[in-house]
């Protein structure tokens, strides 16, 4: 029913005593989000939202055996953090945090290199399997159980979509936001290898926007790996002036790559249902699964 | 945030990258002044603007005394520069850069970037120097050769060496390169730059390597750890509004178009824009006023807004998360009843407790229209500003 967090997730909160820590980690328990346990360093003995609090990950994850975390420290300390986690054997790793500089996130991609752990974002909202488990900013209310994997660079623009495909009566087996900035952990194409493979997933949503080319790489992959569930995408950004970041770190037309009209053509070429208006993702997952 | 070319050689002096003797100048008198501490008569006066092209467009001369320095100093300062970066009005020239001209046998490529695909940065030169790296890019892109740079180990002597080899240099020439290349490396690790381009790194005539030209920008997520590069900023160079936009931590971009739009998140806002346009409207802007949509982050956005004199109608599209709707419609009411504003004003809340935010709305005294769905705001605020146009 879901890839990635489930019923099985034991989460761990890093930063769990901060404001967004405390405010998003209650959001997460009246959810049904198992968590497990808190790190701040310096807090070690202390409780929070009910669980305990541990100066290190390492200590947190052998009291606990926590297989989550959810990081909400401050960006100067959010590289630090999510390779705490990853040295201490966190199979999956969701980074909150925006304003990482990209300097800290090109060592903590060389260092993710070498672990088995599994990079959320950062600057994204995290990741939801409906009814089961929430890790993220996510609104909870909005989404419902069903058999839609969501996949967006964005937030509110991930919670349109999904508040669309609602309105057609379709539920999501996980949705995910994988993040703004130019270096992230997890791509368009680990997530569609994930959905392919996961058989309540029937179809998926892809929202991509301007700068880089992830989505490009991921038309491509959608063809080597004959992905043969329906795909709707939208690509944010078609009107954006080239050269200006569009909010998003990695929202940029930089030397004349990373526009939207490229990421719509290539997708269009891998069979992709491309629509050109953000209201019209929820009647096109919806028309396509009808067809099918 | 981008820096003053004078200012990159400042920055480049300190870690050792070699670059001609130059000095920078407010006034006519300043630059001559500077011209006479230069060691030869031959000497560059270079306008200080945040745009490529200075050349092409006027802003890059030489002078061989000091009654051409003030001429030229006359000149420039003051002047609207346009280049292709500037847009057709340009930028208005306020420093120089007076310089000591050098004798150039061959002119190089340089530059550093983040290559986004493989998650690291990526050293790379070219022969040809001196034209636009992004056409080179395109149609001759084996003319650029790469070193990807291992962040733990930086950029390697033998990774400088092949680059320098790379581009035919030989005998004293190669060692000049290798060290050129190396402390560019470490200004860019050391400064959490983004961008370096040197455009052209000249071979004098006597076989030495240097940076005639400096353009850095710098990461701003790493600006935090550099108080000395914000220091640099030259707010002049920035649009007023977007510049008084981040001091209220909103995120705004003027366009040309004349439908004013404001939303939460940069995605939806960019959507939002996507949606205006696909109705026949044009976006006045992007505004992203962050997951919070206050009423104090709203009546900032809508100062922004109504800063610009060709929005004719506003869109504002809130998707209420954990922030619910209803509190996001007071903010707005409770924004917009210390604004005077005289061009219609279309709502879309969507999301949490939607209908009893469209109810507030309505209720209040205030002159709203309330969207029914994303693609009816759109609809309704194209058509606005198009019927307060005529």
């Amino acid at each position: 029913m879901s890839v990635l967090v489930n019923q099985e997730t034991r989460l761990l909160i890093q930063g769990i005593t901060g404001q967004e820590g405390s405010f998003h980690g209650a959001q997460m328990l009246e959810y049904g989000t198992n968590i497990v346990g808190g790190v701040t360093p310096g807090k070690g003995g202390q409780e929070a939202l009910g669980v305990p609090v541990f100066n290190t990950v390492e200590a947190a994850v052998r009291a606990t055996a926590a297989n989550t975390s959810v990081i909400f420290v401050p960006p100067a300390f959010a590289a630090e953090a999510i390779m705490e986690a990853a040295a201490a054997d966190i199979a999956l790793v969701v980074c909150i945090t925006e304003g990482i500089p990209t300097r800290d996130m090109v060592e903590v991609h060389k260092f993710l290199a070498t672990k088995n752990t599994r990079l959320i974002g950062p600057n994204c909202p995290g990741i939801i399997s409906p009814g089961q488990a929430k890790v993220g900013i996510m609104p909870g209310f909005i989404h419902s159980p069903g058999s839609i994997g969501v996949v967006s660079r964005s937030g509110t623009l991930t919670y349109e979509a999904v508040h669309q495909l609602g309105a057609f009566g379709l539920g999501q087996s996980t949705s995910t936001g994988i993040g703004g900035d130019p270096i992230i952990g997890t791509t368009f194409i680990d997530m569609l290898a994930l959905f392919k493979d996961d058989p309540d997933t029937k179809g998926v949503v892809l929202i991509g926007e301007i700068g880089g080319t992830a989505e490009e790489e991921a038309a491509q992959w959608t063809i080597d790996n004959n992905f043969t569930k329906p795909i709707v995408a939208f690509i944010a950004g078609q009107t954006a002036p080239p050269g200006r970041r569009m909010g998003h770190a990695g929202a940029i037309i930089a030397g004349g790559k990373g526009t939207a009209k490229d990421k719509m053509q290539a997708l269009q070429k891998a069979g992709i249902i491309v629509v050109t208006s953000p209201a019209e993702i929820g009647s096109a997952m919806h028309t396509a699964l009808n067809k099918n | 945030m981008k820096v003053h070319e004078y200012q990159g050689k400042e920055i480049f002096r300190q870690f050792g990258v070699v670059v001609p003797e130059g000095y920078p100048a407010f006034s006519i008198d300043e630059a001559v002044a500077n011209y006479r501490k230069l060691p030869g008569d031959l000497a560059v006066v270079k306008a200080q603007i945040h745009a490529g092209g200075r050349g092409k467009g006027g802003g890059v001369k030489l002078a061989h005394n000091e009654k051409e320095v003030r001429d030229l100093a006359r000149n420039m300062l003051g002047m609207q520069l346009v280049t292709h970066q500037t847009g057709p009005a340009g930028k208005q020239v306020q420093r120089l850069l007076v310089e000591a001209g050098v004798r150039i046998a061959r002119e190089l490529y340089a530059g550093i970037v983040l290559d986004r695909s493989t998650g690291e940065f990526v050293f790379m030169v070219s022969t040809e120097g001196g034209i636009e790296i992004e056409k080179v890019s395109q149609k001759t892109p084996d003319k650029i050769i790469k070193e990807w740079i291992n962040p733990g180990l930086g950029l390697r002597g033998y990774q400088a060496r092949k680059l320098a080899f790379a581009l035919g240099l030989e005998g004293a020439q190669v060692k000049s390169a290798i060290k050129i290349f190396q402390s560019l490396w470490q200004v860019f690790y050391n400064k959490d730059c983004s961008l370096i381009e040197i455009n052209p790194l000249v071979v004098t005539e006597d076989d030495q390597v240097i940076a005639l030209d400096a353009k850095i920008n710098f990461d701003d997520n790493g600006l935090f750890r550099h108080s000395e590069i914000k220091e640099l900023r030259d707010i002049t160079e920035e649009d007023p509004a977007e510049a008084e936009a981040t001091k209220f931590s909103l995120n705004y971009i003027k366009l040309d178009g004349n439908v004013g739009c404001m939303v939460n998140g940069a995605g939806l806002a960019m959507a939002t824009m996507d949606i205006i346009k696909l109705n026949g409207g044009e976006p006045a802007n992007f505004l992203d006023v962050g997951g919070v949509a206050n009423s104090k982050t709203v009546a900032n956005g809508f100062r922004l807004i109504l800063s610009d004199p060709n929005v004719k109608s506003v869109l504002i599209n809130i998707f209420g998360g954990i922030v619910r709707c209803d509190r996001v419609a007071a903010g707005i009411i409770e924004a917009l009843s210390e604004i005077d504003v005289k061009i219609p004003v279309i709502i879309r809340l969507e999301g949490t407790n939607a209908q009893e935010a469209a109810r507030l709305l309505k209720e209040s005294s205030l002159q709203f229209k309330v969207a029914k769905s994303l693609q009816d705001g759109a609809e309704q605020a194209v058509k606005a500003a198009a019927g307060g146009a005529k």
